[in-house]
């Protein structure tokens, strides 16, 4: 019970490796392919509030800067940007399909499938 | 003490909000549970003290990316029963007890050598931590390539989406 009562950074880490299981979890159950794409950008902030923590609470006891490194931010940042790039991309491939198909359950998505 | 009160706040909402994000069957819940899980995350981005990616998490994320898929789920305008019936079968367990199950052992191997050594830096925030001068400074130094880089990728990603969604050009 240690772990509730006490503020830790391993609290950061074990709510990003919920939220990831939450995003996998929506990849892997649901058909619908907009919840899908949703559930990548839940998988995304996950790995965003990981990239924070290490970079708010380094590993290394000698740091190069004292209180943190902010090499994380920046990777923060980039994945941000590829998200967004990501989203947009995977909604007009959405819409294309839907313009072929009318439906956007993945499962009818078999068409290479010989 | 307060910073905990705070992160308990934010932790559990992110994770009610991320589940209403994968359980609800009507997408424009989903959506909006989403904008609501990105608000909680950007609180606790500032209780890690990266103030400007909380900034761009709610203008990038709860604004842009979320109105471009609620654009989506409007044009698209699936009826009821377009959307599918929410069917329990064998696999979606197996796949459910799969993923809680690899998630559960990687963060289980992670966490079990941090947690034993307490080797984590837990210090104060030196003062500007994670304002826009000190990513802006490792953004422009460090890591300007991958920056230039992203420009490019949105630029191709904004001509792809344009290209791919448009039926005749």
């Amino acid at each position: 019970m240690e772990f509730f009562h006490q503020y830790q950074p391993q609290h950061y880490l074990v709510l990003a490796a919920i939220l990831f299981a939450l995003g996998a979890a929506g990849v892997v159950l649901r058909r619908n392919a907009i919840i899908v794409l949703m559930s990548v950008e839940l998988m995304l902030n996950a790995v965003n509030l990981t990239f924070l923590t290490f970079s708010r609470f380094p590993l290394v006891q000698s740091a190069p800067m004292q209180g943190g490194i902010l090499q994380g931010h920046a990777a923060v940042f980039f994945v941000i940007a590829t998200a967004a790039a990501e989203a947009a991309v995977g909604l007009a491939i959405l819409i294309a399909v839907f313009r072929s198909r009318t439906s956007i359950n993945v499962d009818e998505f078999d068409s290479l499938k010989s | 003490m307060a910073e905990m009160i705070l992160f308990w706040l934010f932790a559990v909402g992110v994770v009610v909000a991320g589940a209403q994000v994968v359980l609800r069957r009507n997408p424009v819940y989903g959506a909006v549970s989403l904008v609501a899980c990105f608000f909680f995350l950007a609180g606790t981005y500032v209780l890690l003290s990266a103030h400007l990616i909380a900034i761009l998490q709610v203008m990038v994320y709860a604004g842009a990316v979320m109105v471009l898929f609620v654009f989506v789920i409007m044009l698209l305008n699936l009826k009821d029963e377009e959307l599918g019936e929410t069917r329990v079968t064998t696999m979606k367990g197996v796949g459910l007890g799969a993923v809680v199950a690899l998630t559960g052992f990687i963060a289980w191997r992670a966490l079990a050598p941090i947690h034993a050594a307490h080797d984590m830096a837990i210090e104060e925030a030196v003062h500007g931590f994670g304002g826009v001068k000190a990513v802006g400074r490792v953004l422009y130094t460090a890591s300007v390539l991958p920056f230039e880089i992203t420009s490019l990728l949105l630029l191709v990603a904004v001509v792809g989406a344009v290209v791919v969604a448009k039926g005749k050009i």
